[in-house]
């Protein structure tokens, strides 16, 4: 009886985890394709009545799931059936791959160009400050500094 | 009344085409007096354009109002029981319409900015003679490729197809117009800004005087864009405000040039420095303008926002081309003017953090740039065509913008040319402190930052803004507590009495602060929570901590659409909280369908509640949203306009000190 009641609760455990697991790879998936209706908006998003698509596709993508195909191959049925549009982001193969390098690559491009930039700037200066005028120029500096940042 | 219009139009274009021509022959000749003379019929034939658009643009308005079918822009945006407020929508919800708007928001400008002359005639000359040519453009347009005057051919229409569902809802009545302020405004510092490259104005003056213009534009747009966001909660019902569509990301990328430019102008003012970067950056920020019309009005991209593919995509890439060259030509023929006089000099100052925002906000821009157009030259290069959706905007810009969060809590604790890394270390500690602190504390509340993405972005979001808050308020007191002490008022006068005296810097930090509030609405969406059901009368559903029970659901006609509303009790902890009702709409004239949410808001989360029709079975099925933190959004955007007028406003006279010791000192030298 005791071992029966231990079954029960595990199955029941497990019953509840992969509910769990279900609805969020749902969740995850539907948000990782387009509704194909025209309405340019992410499958679970797309609420407009009479919409021919998105019914239909959140069945197909919840009989996958239930069959036990792995989040690629979903994908992969999908991609096979409505086109490369259905998904949601480009993916992160062949050519595709540029989409998600390039904004990362342009931004590290400007800060190490900056960065240069700045490291030359600051090397061809004189070291020293010679000269008197430069040196009350130094003071006003310091003093509109101080009036900006310290008040 | 449309005859009446397409003349109007046609004079329109003669006097724009008059002020362009004329204006720059009085620019070119020596300066006499004949000149002047010609210079000032240009001015006044630039003011006329204003008045002959009003009359064209009134013209519409009143075919709007009189069912006047003949009239094809109002046959098919217009029907007969259209209320009287989305009549005057009419003009700015179809692409003939909303050009006209454009070049008539234009002319509006470019009345002021000639009233105004006499700032500095000449530099303002210029400017009118610019903004004269991209007046000669859209009046080219509105005359030749998109006339919203053309008249339908055959049997007239007993009624129109009615004005597209979406936009008839209140925000839909200020939001074009607020959006395209902004986008139009942008004219104005690009024309003073190519003008001053033109003759080689001498300093920042031009600067200084287009400054309210810069502000005041890129407030409209911020607004524009926020009731959008608005519109789209409202009415969508998808549970978002953000979506990517390219029509956004059309809006979203002038203002991050805008914002940039903004921030950069400061170090041209105080050291004369990045002076090519802020001519480049008004360019550019007037080019994403065009370019934002030209995606959503050329088909060149799909959006949601359903814009037709049309004939006026060549008009602009022409114009866009044209416009670039001229800045290219000049900017290379006068390009020593713009030379700095100072060079940075440290990587730990005020200006590099300028610098290092100014990139990651371009940055942002290019990103939103290149997934905007990844599709079209996806399609190029591999001849298939891809989507690029908010699964990529969110994961790209996320890390962007928390890199720049981080910048604006560094900012402000930098001194001018150099800071020591002692100094920093000692106005950092407090900050970054209670930045960790709160992000301990969410660990504690149950966030799992570890486990998922989005939750250790939002964890990052809230610690950094956080860390934003706390640097803008240890800079407030240090102020208040110099005033205080030499004023003898109390710490939240002598506050006041601060952002009195330095408008600009205070109200920019107010204005970060509302930005940070937003980041807070934001970092909620990683715990968005949604539920569908179908419910009959007495029926309830639940979702996180709600219960919905639904108590009854109602009909009602009127002759322009016919409704249904569910009336649903909410329960929270078996006690009745709210009734909302959720409705949805059907327009007679259009055929077409349209959400109204239902929203219960507070500051911790939003319960939307969509009607999302009816079952097979003849039930009503509700969709229901928790939405975390939304709120924050909205307030965060009212303290981001409440920052821009506080640095509108002139500053307060300096203080009198309260020390008669001190007495001589006459004035309390605050801030810069």
């Amino acid at each position: 009886m005791k071992r029966l009641v231990h079954c029960l609760l595990l199955a029941a455990f497990c019953a509840l985890l992969l509910g769990a697991d279900f609805d969020k790879r749902f969740n995850d998936l539907g948000h990782k394709m387009m509704c194909k209706c025209g309405c340019n908006q992410v499958l679970l998003e797309c609420n407009h009545v009479g919409c021919s698509y998105s019914e239909r596709m959140r069945d197909e993508l919840t009989t996958a799931l239930q069959r036990g195909d792995s989040d690629d191959l979903v994908l992969q049925a999908f991609v096979q059936k409505y086109g490369a549009t259905v998904l949601a982001a480009p993916t992160t193969t062949g050519f595709n791959r540029v989409a998600w390098i390039m904004p990362f690559a342009a931004l590290g491009l400007g800060i190490f160009a900056v960065v240069y930039v700045v490291r030359l700037w600051k090397a061809r200066q004189p070291a020293t400050i010679t000269s008197a005028a430069a040196a009350v120029e130094l003071d006003e500096y310091r003093q509109r500094a101080r009036q900006e940042t310290e008040l | 009344m449309p005859a009446f219009g397409s003349y109007s139009l046609l004079l329109s274009l003669a006097l724009s085409v008059y002020c362009f021509v004329v204006g720059a022959l009085a620019l070119l000749r020596p300066r006499t007096p004949r000149a002047d003379r010609l210079g000032e019929t240009a001015r006044r034939a630039g003011m006329g354009i204003f008045l002959a658009l009003s009359c064209a643009m009134l013209a519409l308005i009143a075919a709007c109002f009189q069912n006047d079918f003949s009239v094809a822009y109002i046959f098919h945006h217009s029907n007969r029981d259209l209320s009287p407020a989305y009549k005057f929508s009419v003009l700015w919800s179809g692409q003939e319409g909303s050009l006209l708007f454009w070049a008539w928001l234009l002319s509006a400008y470019g009345l002021v900015l000639r009233w105004r002359h006499k700032v500095d005639t000449r530099l303002v000359a210029y400017a009118g003679v610019i903004v004269a040519a991209v007046q000669v453009f859209f009046t080219l347009l509105i005359n030749l490729a998109a006339n919203p005057f053309a008249m339908m051919v055959g049997d007239l229409p007993a009624d129109g197809n009615g004005l597209n569902p979406l936009l008839q809802y209140p925000e839909m009545v200020i939001h074009p117009p607020m959006l395209y302020l902004g986008y139009v405004g942008f004219t104005i510092p690009f024309a003073f800004a190519l003008g001053a490259l033109i003759m080689k104005y001498p300093g920042e003056k031009w600067i200084h005087i287009t400054r309210r213009w810069t502000m005041v534009t890129w407030l409209f747009l911020s607004c524009g864009i926020s009731l959008g966001a608005h519109w789209a909660y409202s009415v969508l019902g998808w549970g978002g405000y953000w979506g990517w569509d390219p029509v956004e990301n059309a809006s979203f990328m002038p203002w991050l040039t805008g914002t940039a430019f903004l921030h950069s102008v400061m170090m041209q003012e105080k050291r004369g420095m990045m002076k090519m970067w802020n001519m480049w950056l008004i360019f550019a920020t007037f080019l994403l303008a065009v370019f934002g019309t030209f995606l959503t009005r050329s088909g060149v991209v799909s959006s949601v926002h359903a814009f037709a593919q049309s004939s006026i995509g060549p008009w602009f890439s022409t114009f866009l081309a044209l416009i670039f060259a001229t800045c290219m030509f000049f900017f290379v023929r006068n390009r020593k003017h713009l030379e700095s006089e100072n060079k940075l000099e440290s990587l730990v100052s005020r200006e590099s953090s300028f610098l290092f925002n100014n990139l990651v906000l371009l940055g942002a821009c290019f990103a939103v740039l290149w997934g905007t157009l990844f599709p079209v030259l996806s399609e190029w290069v591999q001849g298939t065509k891809i989507t690029v959706g908010p699964p990529f905007f969110n994961r790209v810009m996320t890390p962007i913008t928390l890199f720049l969060l981080l910048l604006t809590a560094v900012g402000p604790l930098l001194a001018w040319r150099s800071t020591s890394w002692e100094s920093v270390k000692r106005n950092f500690t407090i900050p970054a402190v209670l930045a960790i602190a709160v992000a301990v504390l969410l660990i504690a509340l149950g966030w799992k930052p570890w486990q998922e993405m989005s939750q250790f972005y939002s964890m990052m979001a809230i610690a950094l803004s956080v860390l934003v808050a706390a640097t803008v308020g240890s800079e407030f007191l240090r102020g208040a507590r110099v005033i205080a002490e030499k004023t003898g008022s109390n710490l939240l006068a002598a506050m006041v009495q601060l952002t009195r005296r330095n408008t600009r810097r205070y109200g920019g930090y107010i204005v970060h602060v509302g930005i940070v509030i937003m980041i807070i609405g934001f970092a909620g969406q990683a715990f968005n929570t949604d539920t569908e059901k179908e419910l009959g009368q007495g029926d309830s559903m639940s979702i996180r901590g709600y219960t919905l029970v639904l108590d009854s659901y109602t009909q009602d006609d009127n002759p322009n659409y016919g409704s249904e509303s569910a009336i649903v009790n909410v329960f929270q902890g078996g006690k009745k909280i709210d009734t909302l009702f959720p409705e949805r709409r059907f327009f007679k004239a259009s055929q077409q369908t349209a959400t109204i949410v239902a929203n219960r808001s507070t500051l911790k989360e939003d319960l939307y509640l969509v009607y999302a029709g009816k079952s097979e079975t003849d039930r009503p099925i509700l969709k229901a949203h928790v939405n975390p933190l939304v709120m924050w959004v909205w307030i965060g955007i009212w303290v981001l306009i409440a920052g821009t007028g506080i640095a509108l406003v002139p500053n307060a006279a300096p203080l009198a000190v309260r020390q008669p010791s001190r007495a001589q000192a006459a004035a309390v030298e605050v801030g810069d």
